[in-house]
């Protein structure tokens, strides 16, 4: 169950601060710890938390609202303890962890999520475990392993239509983290403002994501090949397009992060060692079995293999009878899906935003110039790569410099070794 | 609706030094991108070493300003030989990934707790600058009309900043007129051909980073001194995408495109950031369509949709040569 705590608040804390990748990144606000009470999918509100100093002397308290949120500004960056007050919890809701007491730090100019797992006493999974304070270094690495593999899947699901799009018709889209937004807002929309379940929305979200990627290239991209667009241009050109996006989704989202209706503080399952909500386990092998059969496809169906020669040589590709544009327009289509299931996953994951997709960008990039441009193997394994990179990098360096990490490791592989893991050395040039 | 205000704003936005800050980093830029073809969008980077080396140099070493201005530069020419050597041999999208990734590094570890003990962290550095005003000339501000105002402390800036653009505008007028502007300009069109005459190509480019990112660099100090502040997130990759909106809205590979763009960019994002709020606030856009709140976005929107169609439909700019302009590679 701890590990579960520390997952959460690993990943809703530190992503949502480390990651800040924008330059708008509305950070600067002052220190705050925070957090959404949820009780079986209900807010709870009128729950008292106490924030106290490492010396003990109290900070200030916050009592939940209506919609279970609260949130205490503290003086600066420090360790604070943060107190749920038990006694004002609804009868018969608990902290399922059993700690209601937590010891945190919180970074410069920094709002920290604090999650306090609430759920009724008689529930199974309430008494599961005492665990012992201290975790044991083992456990540690594996639950970074997890969170690494884990994180890797939803960069994985980016960049091998990232990776496909490069192949086919050559561009660096920097659009690319737009269509993950994209899928997080379409299954938001359908699971909290249309109220839909969340598979479904999720379901939703990866119809409209492949749309939304079919339309850009038959209304935008493949007019701009038309045109005989270079491709430079087309790529400051998608850099345009990310930012009126970008900023599209700050205007209908605003700009607060938001969670699902659905599965907000699941609790961990016991595995061994680690522990692991069932959602990101349905995510993960949801993932697995996508990428299994997009991979198939390209390996084993002729539209594959149309695919893989345009990827190879387009002029060629063009010359035997393959109708060039209809490949890079499915490639858009499938690229938009994959992304949308990525940005719905990566909002069950850590919340959704408007600047989601632009924050992994990076990362994605990392991930593809990493496996080697366009080869869409490479870029399975460098998502991985970087998944586990970014993770596990934090067993030295302060979690916050993680991503450093990870855009450092992408700067030395193009030293020692320049077309990625997987890439031709040709295509370099 | 106040129009002076409005017009006073956008007006003063036409020379005040933010306008002149981004000019000198699109100048930076523009021998970069426009005269030689590199696709660098880790520009906001040289501008963020700069400003930090000079602040770091006063505010949390004690040394004198002119030691920061020193510091700042170096760091440019450091960071220039950094990113160059891994990347320069490599295809311009390449590049554009390692630069783009090296200015988030940057980023990142400007604003990082365990560095902020020199760096402050999120929340920047201050007084760093007071050597520099100790100098001001102005004692007093300066009203044209009755609509712009301009106190002393953004005057004295200002004179210096204009000053560093006619110098860099000299810089680069000269330097492509040159023999050396000529390799450069080939390096853009043919690599290949370049080479087979015997040139050093990729020493060529270094050379044309380190310029470019020194002139950029000069911004950087401008930021900074303007603000009399630093903060890690101003040197964010939207501050490169803002300078090729820029320096291609003036025209690339033009020796004053740079400041007209910047020119014409500032006018047009203060106006727009200026009229909307007012006439939100006096009713004349609904409600339901747009709030106080979503005014802010409206002109990023803009940014975005204006270097699309300006690529689109006029990737020389204003006063480019549509065969002088890089758009394709591979």
């Amino acid at each position: 169950m701890r590990r579960a705590v520390i997952i959460f608040t690993a990943v809703l804390g530190f992503l949502f601060t480390s990651l800040g990748f924008g330059a708008t990144s509305a950070l600067a606000e002052g220190e705050t710890l925070q957090g959404t009470l949820i009780n079986a999918g209900q807010p709870v509100a009128g729950v008292v938390i106490k924030v106290a100093d490492e010396g003990g002397s109290s900070i200030g308290d916050s009592t939940s609202g209506a919609d279970g949120k609260w949130s205490v500004g503290v003086p600066g960056p420090g360790t604070y303890k943060v107190d749920l007050d038990t006694a004002t919890l609804p009868q018969g809701v608990t902290v399922t962890t059993g700690r209601s007491s937590l010891t945190l730090s919180v970074f410069e100019g920094a709002a920290r999520n604090v999650l306090f797992p609430l759920g009724s006493a008689a529930a199974p999974g309430a008494e599961e475990q005492e665990e012992i304070p201290g975790s044991s270094n083992l456990s540690r690495v594996l639950d970074l392993v997890y969170t690494g593999i884990h994180f890797g899947l939803i960069i994985a699901l980016a960049a091998l239509g990232l990776s496909l799009i490069f192949g086919t018709m050559g561009l660096t889209n920097f659009a690319h983290g737009e269509l993950v937004t994209f899928g997080a807002l379409m299954a938001f929309l359908f699971n909290v403002t249309a109220n839909l379940p969340l598979w479904v929305s999720v379901a939703g979200a990866v119809v409209l994501g492949g749309l939304f990627g079919w339309l850009q290239d038959r209304f935008f991209w493949g007019w701009l090949r038309g045109r005989r667009t270079g491709l430079i241009g087309m790529m400051i050109i998608s850099i345009g397009a990310a930012l009126m996006l970008r900023y599209l989704f700050l205007y209908f989202f605003g700009g607060q992060t938001r969670q699902y209706a659905d599965y907000v503080a699941q609790p961990g399952i016991d595995l061994g060692l680690i522990a692991v909500a069932p959602k990101n386990l349905i995510m993960d092998a949801v993932a697995i079995v996508v990428l299994i059969i997009v991979s198939l496809a390209l390996v084993k169906t002729r539209l594959g293999k149309a695919t893989r020669a345009v990827s190879t040589n387009p002029s060629l590709a063009a010359a035997s009878g393959i109708n060039v544009d209809a490949i890079i327009r499915l490639v858009w289509m499938i690229g938009g899906a994959l992304a949308a299931l990525s940005g719905a996953m990566l909002g069950i994951f850590q919340g959704v935003n408007y600047q989601m997709g632009f924050q992994i960008l990076l990362l994605v990039f990392a991930a593809v110039t990493l496996g080697g441009l366009g080869t869409a193997f490479g870029a399975l394994l460098g998502s991985l790569v970087i998944g586990l990179a970014t993770q596990l990098s934090t067993l030295i360096i302060p979690s916050e410099l993680k991503n450093v990490g990870a855009l450092a490791v992408l700067i030395v592989i193009i030293l020692v070794r320049p077309q990625g893991i997987l890439g031709r050395r040709e295509r370099i040039g | 609706m106040s129009w002076d205000i409005i017009l006073g704003v956008s007006l003063e936005s036409l020379i005040n030094a933010t306008m002149i800050a981004y000019a000198l980093a699109a100048i930076g830029l523009n021998v970069q991108f426009g005269y030689t073809g590199l696709l660098n969008f880790g520009q906001s980077a040289f501008l963020g070493v700069a400003a930090y080396g000079m602040a770091m140099t006063v505010a949390t070493f004690g040394l004198p300003f002119w030691i920061g201005i020193g510091v700042g530069l170096a760091g440019a020419l450091v960071l220039a030989l950094l990113l160059g050597i891994p990347t320069l041999r490599l295809r311009a999208d390449y590049l554009a990934i390692v630069t783009i990734a090296a200015a988030e590094i940057v980023r990142l570890l400007f604003r990082s707790v365990s560095l902020s003990e020199w760096t402050g962290g999120s929340d920047g550095l201050q007084a760093f600058s007071d050597d520099f005003f100790a100098l001001n000339p102005y004692s007093s501000s300066l009203d044209i009309g009755t609509i712009i105002s301009f106190d002393q402390r953004e005057l004295w800036v200002m004179t210096v900043g204009w000053a560093l653009v006619a110098i860099s505008l000299l810089i680069v007028f000269l330097a492509m007129r040159s023999p050396w502007g000529r390799v450069i300009k080939a390096v853009r069109e043919d690599e290949d051909a370049v080479r087979s005459l015997g040139k050093n190509v990729v020493s060529y480019k270094m050379q044309s980073l380190i310029l470019g990112g020194v002139l950029g660099s000069l911004g950087g100090f401008i930021i900074a001194l303007k603000n009399a502040a630093i903060q890690p997130d101003t040197y964010g990759t939207e501050f490169t995408f803002y300078m090729y909106t820029i320096v291609i809205l003036g025209g690339a590979a033009r020796v004053f495109g740079p400041v007209v763009g910047s020119m014409i960019f500032w006018f047009l994002l203060t106006l727009v950031n200026a009229v909307l709020p007012e006439a939100i606030a006096e009713g004349y856009i609904p409600s339901w369509l747009m709030n106080s709140n979503q005014a802010g976005a409206v002109g990023y929107i803009l940014v975005g949709l204006g270097l699309i169609l300006l690529l689109i439909f006029r990737p020389q700019g204003i006063f480019g040569d549509k065969k002088e302009v890089m758009l394709d590679g591979r």
